[in-house]
């Protein structure tokens, strides 16, 4: 029973493609070779099509209801019960208003920036394991296959940024490149201890090896030394590529606007949301895959509820993570952005690459725990010290007008 | 030669052609991006998957926008005035061939080339990764050490000099 | 250590997140079609004319004598002076406005004409709620709709009324005593040369 409700969407499709396979033998029609993978296809990824911008709608509206909360006030709460419709009205409003281009705009380059911006936010997702059998390409370089899609989005937010002929969004855009260059890295890094670990760039496979339980701890990547500081790293670094608050400088609504999109209106601009929110799902999906045991169930005794379940529970976690985080953090500054990166973020990475490499080597006990740990947070307490600290800029003193 | 070959060759192909004759230079750099990727499709399609994914991720993740980048950074997107064909272009033409020739000449003599396109080999990124840290060690050192020193030599050009 | 700033923020956020839920004292909206906040008797919008008695134009202190017109500094009262004098509520001859417009839009509720009116017939009113689906007329406002009475002054805006009307009074005596004393004098000339005459 529980294994089946585990399967259901894997068997459902195999159910479908059989029943096709049936429809068209008692037709008599004789489909040509490629047509059967084609809707194999199309079915793992159409669930991936209406899951996921379904997603992008609640959690626009959870998004602002958790703000709205955190600022002591309710948020959208008219549209609807308690204002969960609030993203139909959105959606409307957006697709209802007029289309404007600049008129000194690059026409084409304008138009195809979104689309290949959306297009690759939903490129990733082919790669992400969402359950138990549960994923649409199974590709031996995964991991590798997420972040080269992901990079090329890069140069979509520079084609909006550029083509608009506006002056802030080449700010925005400038900003946007510059970041994602920096924060990379320690995206990339923070995930290669992992691959480090298990010694594949296949997610499934990754997955896989922390499925196991060691005593009460479920062997997620989470719970080691650089495990937990990897994942840190990561959540950091993807809250950068994302471009969300505190690391909304590409957007920064109190000084260039909107950045990089702020010449696009209606349906266009709903696309930069769009593509924006699905690649925070397909990062924290990634961390999930990464650190946080995917869809592995944290107890042995909670393996009935299926795969699928635990990998969105844990989606939601984190996508309420980030909400948090946005509600909490002000803004950086464009140097102390580029200082976490390069200062603070990367030795950290490199750092955590070799607590990973020690604990590899040590050989299961606590003199992992003990070598691997104090590496982390050393370099931890070091690296974070020179930076962020030393100035002594003294209490700060008010004065009001008289 | 077949079809899903020719079109990829033929979007590579476009694409520098595009690169070269395009008289803005951000057009250009994004037809140069354009052609990294259908050359990393080029790979994936040839089942090289690990190094097609690579090509996009350096290539269009890091290279391109290095490149768009610069041209921001120096001088804006305006069109040049005069003709795009550099004074110069003989000499150009000429290395062109000669490179294209050396490459050409390469790629014939290659075991690769005597190979029988039959014999399919799995290759995993494992044992990519066990071939560049035994059998490759030594380039892969000599490249790392060149990256290492343009990347010291770009920090020293970026210094800010002391005021004497 | 770095990063305690952090959880400490996020602790606080998190507080107000849970708080909202479980007190109403977190949540400080109103939620305002249905809810208003009371005003606060200094508030003020727009500009109004006031009126005594019963009819709202026969009864505007406004004499049109145009210092505010001159005086507010987005130029947006615009008046019209009559061609023939009526009684004031002081008993005196006075003109009075054939128009009188103020363009809500372009009024930036600067309280000049307030200040400036000698005649307390000008006076800031607290209705907010001035919106409007007709974008050039609905916002310009005639003397039959600036004019509100006296009442109403005193309603909203009692301390400053008091004032006024005890400013008024003072002018509605001095008046009176100027009168008293011109009919007194116009008596006294009226009735002493009749002797003469009689002699
Ligand atoms: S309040 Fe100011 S702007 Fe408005 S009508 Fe009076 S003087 Fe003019
Ligand atoms: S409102 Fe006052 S200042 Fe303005 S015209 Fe009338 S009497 Fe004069």
């Amino acid at each position: 029973m529980t294994d089946s409700l585990d399967q259901i969407f894997v068997t459902l499709k195999h159910w479908l493609l059989s029943g096709l396979d049936d429809l068209l033998k008692w037709l008599e029609v004789a489909p040509p070779g490629w047509s059967m993978p084609l809707v194999s296809i199309v079915l793992s990824l159409a669930p991936i099509l209406m899951v996921f911008p379904a997603l992008f709608a609640i959690t626009t509206v959870l998004e602002r209801k958790g703000l709205g909360r955190i600022q002591n006030r309710y948020g959208p709460n008219r549209v609807g019960p308690f204002g969960f419709l609030q993203f139909a009205a959105d959606g409307i409003k957006a697709l209802i208003k007029e289309d404007l281009v600049p008129r000194a705009a690059d026409k084409v380059v304008h138009f195809i920036a979104p689309v290949i911006l959306v297009i690759t936010a939903f490129t990733v997702y082919a790669v992400l394991p969402f359950g138990r059998n549960m994923v649409a390409a199974d590709l031996d370089a995964g991991l590798l296959f997420f972040f080269a899609v992901g990079a090329a989005s890069e140069l979509a937010v520079f084609m909006a940024g550029w083509s608009s002929r506006n002056k802030y969004a080449l700010l925005g855009a400038m900003r946007a490149i510059a970041q994602m260059v920096s924060y990379e890295i320690p995206l990339i890094l923070s995930s290669v201890a992992v691959v480090m670990i298990t010694g594949t760039l296949s997610l499934t496979k990754i997955v896989e090896a922390q499925s196991t339980h060691a005593g009460l701890l479920p062997d997620w990547f989470v719970f080691t030394p650089w495990g937990f500081m990897g994942f840190t790293l990561f959540m950091i670094a993807a809250n950068a590529e994302l471009n969300r608050s505190p690391f909304d400088l590409p957007e920064g609504e109190s000084e260039i606007i909107a950045g990089y999109f702020i010449e696009y209106s209606g349906f266009k601009f709903a696309l930069f949301f769009l593509s924006e929110y699905l690649s925070m799902f397909a990062l924290s999906g990634l961390g999930i895959t990464l650190f946080l045991g995917g869809w592995n169930a944290p107890f042995a005794a909670l393996d009935f509820i299926p795969s699928w379940a635990w990998f969105f529970a844990k989606l939601l976690a984190l996508i309420f993570l980030f909400i948090w985080t946005r509600g909490t953090l002000p803004r950086l500054r464009q140097d102390q952005l580029m200082n976490l990166a390069w200062k603070f973020m990367i030795p950290m990475v490199l750092v955590n690459l070799v607590a990973a490499a020690l604990w590899h080597f040590t050989g299961p006990g606590w003199m992992r725990w003990l070598t691997s740990g104090a590496l982390v947070v050393g370099a931890y307490m070091l690296l974070g010290k020179p930076q962020f600290e030393s100035k002594d800029i003294g209490k700060r003193t008010y004065r009001f007008a008289d | 030669m077949n079809l899903p070959f020719a079109i990829i060759a033929a979007v590579i192909v476009a694409a520098a052609t595009a690169a070269m004759t395009l008289r803005n230079l951000v057009h250009s750099s994004l037809a140069v991006a354009v052609a990294f990727g259908g050359l990393a499709l080029a790979y994936l399609y040839l089942d090289a998957q690990f190094v097609g994914l690579t090509q996009i991720l350096v290539y269009v993740g890091a290279v391109a926008i290095l490149i768009v980048f610069a041209v921001l950074l120096t001088r804006g997107g305006e069109p040049p005035e005069k003709c795009i064909f550099s004074a110069t272009w003989f000499w150009g033409l000429l290395i062109t061939v000669a490179v294209f020739a050396t490459l050409a000449w390469c790629v014939m003599h290659s075991f690769a080339s005597r190979r029988d396109p039959s014999d399919k080999v799995e290759v995993t990124v494992k044992q990519i990764g066990d071939a560049l840290m035994t059998k490759f060690v030594l380039p892969l050192e000599v490249i790392g050490l060149l990256l290492t020193a343009a990347l010291i030599g770009a920090v020293i050009i970026a210094m800010r000099e002391e005021k004497k | 250590m770095l990063g305690t700033g952090i959880i400490k923020g996020m602790a606080e956020t998190a507080r107000n997140f849970l708080g909202s839920y479980v007190s109403r004292e977190h949540l400080t909206t109103v939620q305002y079609p249905e809810e208003r906040s009371p005003q606060i008797e200094n508030a003020r919008q727009f500009p109004f004319l006031v009126f005594d008695g019963d009819d709202p134009i026969k009864g505007l202190r406004c004499v049109a004598c145009q210092i505010c017109e001159k005086e507010c500094p987005p130029k947006c009262i615009y008046i019209v002076k009559s061609k023939d004098k009526r009684v004031d509520y002081k008993g005196q001859s006075q003109f009075y406005p054939a128009r009188f417009d103020i363009d809500l839009s372009v009024c930036m509720s600067c309280q000049i004409c307030v200040e400036v009116c000698p005649f307390e017939s000008i006076k800031m009113d607290t209705a907010y709620e001035l919106s409007t689906t007709d974008r050039f007329g609905g916002l310009m406002a005639d003397k039959h709709q600036l004019a509100k009475s006296n009442e109403h002054y005193r309603h909203i805006h009692p301390t400053d009324a008091a004032l006024s009307d005890a400013a008024l009074a003072v002018e509605v005596a001095k008046a009176k005593a100027v009168a008293e004393a011109k009919a007194k004098a116009a008596i006294t000339t009226t009735v002493s040369p009749q002797p003469v005459a009689a002699t």
